[in-house]
């Protein structure tokens, strides 16, 4: 039976997305911080976390492919919709890289020219455009006096072999094109599935999910270097990227699973049973434990050794940011661990939505945290601007993820493992 | 209802029926041990007695025996204790995660990995006390009062952090293997005709009677075991890596430490199980039970896990560049290109491209290249503890103390002195304890056997 996308939750998008295009044009003229720093952030943040949700179904996608996990099968449309909203957030991000590569907004400080030259020439120092030089040989071919230049950072100037803006381009096409590109993939491959049975495509399926997951290893990380780390430029992690991983795939499993218990209350997916939904709760159960695991030794890591290059990082965060920065970690790891313990809340509807939005809201949460101190340091915000552009995100990926499940059965029909799902009970 | 897909590969061959599963898992305790078992533990306990010299001399004389020096004061003593921690991973990861992934095929190695674990952390746990020196005040690490007569252990240390988390793995390991024995146990009493024996079978069964309400708790105990020993396998390396990471020496201090290691010790664990099983399966012919597809399964967990501790090395490597603090670079490129070069190459070599090998399915399947490629793993994880250890030690940031690392007889004998105890102790093990979980196995045996496969289809 295939998905009919209803007039009410249509409206509920459309409703949902109208206020987040009121928070996006009211705030563009309301921020009054500098060039905008707090909407573009609000963009990032918005169009990171849904690329990640999409990403770490995509990742789970591949996953239980390449594991040859039979119960999640009867997920497989559902994963196929989260992923779907894939170019969606994409386009969003290149949004707010186009608005860095042409100075609109100061996210990645690295981008500015005046960080990364030793020089200024005398004449343009004090106006809104100043000619830099990397040498004074440089400035006198130029015929131009030239002095120091204040704003230069050695730090980040020694980063310029990585981060400058034509490489991040192309890492940035290169990780986007490829999570489209598999994405579209599997879901030709699915339903082609559907119509062809057998198990060709089955072990076409498998062997591209390996695949998938071998560039998504080193994709995970690298773009988050890329995309959050690079906003603090100073500091680095190495374990950054597989706690910004790990966030994605806790969030994805959490969307996955109200998505599901959504289309089950509305009485699809019938063959859904309580054994599926337990395992989706301890994926969410096991997943929190691991976002907690990375978040905690990173923290702890920098804040036992106490080297001044590292632990600004987190002083800015405690001193400034204090309640979303403990709060985030309280609601995603304290949450579910306490009331995802029992059995009977893994296998309750109510409980799974209960917790999953809440959870859904901390790992939003999260993703400000990677995002705005690095933006706009000690004169930060929330309110309706912030809230206002996530409702709008929200409807939207609500009305782009429901709208293609209608476009295909619920149900992949002919996968090899369907029976084995079916009959799943633990 | 359960219902396997047909696409999924049997895990026990050929026409089994229960009762062939007991006789073949039990047969090798009843009967006279072969002639190799008695070759092997003769070799093996030589070694062990040449080790436990080593261990009486270094007490008897002194840790200067070491080659440690005023820079280098942690070397092969603490890279082998990692090492064993590392291998004493891979069975409670087969136990207790593979368990909660009801990964059927865990069965058949469960039990032997788990033994190995034990050993393992066994031989792990002996680094840190004979290097106290003094090993007679080796209590001290425990938090006495100081009513006792000194001062509170360092609770801040990660070093105290480590026997906590050591001896409650080690702790909870034991039960886990032990718990799974019980049945098992009680099925050789059953069989046993010898008085003595079937006495000593008997005690160790614990009186199990086969009840269903055995059952239920055997299975629920495993469950809540499983349930407390994955966060085990976590933070058992966790906190192994954080002995280095917490401090503040380039090399040392990095983030990304905990989980890295983490996947470093489940890849040796492992390798070390691919090592032991596949002379065990051919020894005790258990071929139809640890079969290809095992090995094949085996074969995947190392890919993986070598691969990520791949992408881990590749992220400090790019980090330490990236992050712009000189002592940082220098440490790594000094690690790459300076005298221990060939030490990191070794590493890379063994730990990254040599896995990679395994994305041949022929490669894979095949029981040669993997116990060669098992031991290269077994290899290069043992570099890479030495790397981390020693190329960031020997050269800190005063040149004038610079030196090298040089191991004497004693660090070398007792290396391979505890490699002999280690297989000792797993002879053993496989002469009276049986190898196989022979009651999990026979709960798979519809599902899984090959025979009862083909019928169903």
């Amino acid at each position: 039976m295939n998905f009919v996308f209803s007039n009410r939750a249509k409206l509920f998008s459309i409703i949902l997305m109208v206020i987040g295009a009121i928070a996006i044009v009211a705030g563009f003229f309301a921020d009054g911080s500098e060039h905008h720093g707090r909407w573009w952030s609000n963009l990032l943040i918005n169009g990171f976390y849904f690329l990640g949700i999409s990403l770490g179904a995509l990742f789970f996608y591949a996953l239980h492919f390449a594991t040859e996990t039979a119960w999640a099968v009867m997920l497989r449309r559902v994963m196929e919709g989260v992923f779907s909203f894939i170019p969606y957030a994409a386009v969003v991000l290149v949004i707010v890289f186009i608005g860095a590569s042409f100075h609109w907004n100061h996210i990645y400080h690295w981008m500015d020219q005046s960080v990364l030259s030793e020089f200024v020439s005398e004449a343009t120092v004090d106006s809104d455009h100043p000619e830099y030089y990397d040498s004074m040989a440089e400035a006198e071919e130029a015929g131009v006096t030239a002095l120091k230049n204040e704003d230069y950072d050695e730090i980040i100037a020694n980063k310029s072999a990585y981060l400058n803006i034509p490489f991040f381009w192309v890492r940035s096409i290169l990780y986007l094109g490829v999570f489209i590109l598999f994405a579209r993939w599997f879901r030709r491959r699915s339903l082609k599935e559907d119509e062809e049975g057998g198990t060709r495509l089955h072990t076409l399926g498998y062997k591209r999910g390996a695949l998938y997951l071998v560039l998504f290893a080193v994709f995970s990380s690298t773009l988050a270097w890329d995309w959050l780390m690079s906003i603090d430029t100073h500091w680095f992690s190495t374990l950054f990227g597989w706690y910004v991983f790990s966030g994605m795939w806790v969030s994805a499993m959490n969307v996955i699973i109200i998505l599901t218990l959504y289309l089950v209350s509305k009485g699809y997916l019938k063959d859904i049973n309580s054994s599926h939904v337990h395992d989706m709760g301890k994926w969410v159960f096991a997943l929190s434990f691991l976002w907690s695991y990375l978040w905690f030794s990173q923290f702890l890591l920098i804040w036992y050794s106490n080297i001044p290059e590292e632990v600004t990082y987190f002083i800015t965060r405690i001193e400034e940011y204090k309640v979303p920065f403990f709060g985030m970690f309280i609601i995603n790891f304290a949450l579910p661990m306490l009331i995802l313990m029992s059995r009977d809340a893994k296998r309750n509807p109510g409980f799974l939505i209960t917790i999953g939005t809440i959870i859904f809201i901390g790992h939003y949460l999260d993703t400000y945290m990677l995002v705005v101190p690095g933006v706009l340091f000690e004169s930060w915000e929330f309110g309706w601007m912030e809230i206002g552009f996530f409702l709008g995100f929200t409807g939207l990926f609500i009305n782009r993820v429901l709208s293609a499940l209608t476009k295909a059965s619920l149900v992949p029909k002919q996968s090899p493992y369907l029976e084995e799902s079916l009959h799943h009970s633990i | 209802m359960h219902k396997e897909a047909a696409i999924r590969e049997p895990l026990i061959l050929g026409d089994k029926t229960y009762h062939d599963i007991t006789a073949d898992v039990v047969g090798p305790i009843e009967n006279k041990a072969p002639r190799a078992w008695y070759i092997l533990i003769t070799i093996a306990g030589l070694i062990s007695l040449w080790g436990l010299g080593c261990i009486v001399y270094l007490i008897a004389t002194g840790i200067g025996v070491w080659g440690l020096n005023k820079t280098v004061g942690w070397a092969w003593d603490i890279t082998n204790f990692v090492w064993w921690v590392g291998i004493g991973h891979a069975g409670t990861l087969i136990s207790a995660v593979l368990l909660l992934f009801r990964q059927k095929w865990r069965m058949a190695i469960n039990r032997s990995a788990e033994a190995m674990t034990i050993f393992a952390v066994m031989m792990a746990a002996l680094f840190p006390g004979i290097h106290m020196g003094r090993i007679w005040l080796a209590y001290f690490v425990f938090p006495l009062p100081n009513t006792f007569g000194s001062l509170w252990v360092n609770f801040n240390s990660p070093l105290l952090w480590d026997v906590f988390a050591i001896s409650t793995y080690f702790s909870v390991s034991l039960v886990f293997w032990y718990i799974g024995l019980i049945p098992d146990f009680a099925t050789i009493r059953d069989r046993m005709t010898k008085p003595l024996a079937k006495k000593i079978y008997g005690l160790l069964s614990f009186g199990w009677s086969g009840k269903a309400k055995n059952w239920t708790r055997f299975e629920e105990v495993s469950l809540v075991l499983a349930g407390l020993a994955t966060p085990l396998v976590f933070s058992v390396h966790s906190i192994v890596s954080m002995d280095f990471a917490t401090s503040v020496i380039p090399g040392w201090h990095t983030t990304i430490f905990p989980p890295y290691f983490v996947s470093g010790a489940v890849f040796s664990g492992f390798a070390m199980v691919l090592t032991l099983l596949l002379i065990m399966r051919k020894v005790m012919k258990l071929e139809n039970y640890i079969t290809i597809k095992h090995v094949e399964y085996m074969n995947i967990v190392i890919i993986v896990t070598g691969s990520i501790v791949g992408v881990a090395y590749i992220t400090e490597l790019f980090i330490s560049w990236y992050s712009g603090v000189e002592y940082e670079s220098y440490a790594f490129i000094n690690r790459f290109s300076g005298p221990y070069f060939w030490a990191y190459w070794a590493m890379m070599t063994c730990n990254v491209v040599s896995p990679q090998l395994f994305w041949f399915k022929k490669i894979r399947t095949n029981l040669t290249a993997t116990f060669i490629l098992s031991i290269v793993v077994n290899i290069g994880m043992w570099f890479e503890r030495f790397v981390i250890i020693v190329t960031s030690l020997h050269r800190d940031y005063v040149p004038s103390s610079w030196s090298m690392f040089y191991p004497t007889w004693v660090d070398i004998g007792i290396f391979i002195g505890t490699i002999g105890i280690f297989f000792t102790l797993f002879l053993l093990f496989a002469r009276f304890f049986p190898v196989l979980a022979l009651n999990e196995l026979k709960s798979i045996l519809r599902v899984s056997g090959e025979k009862y496969k083909k019928e169903d289809h």
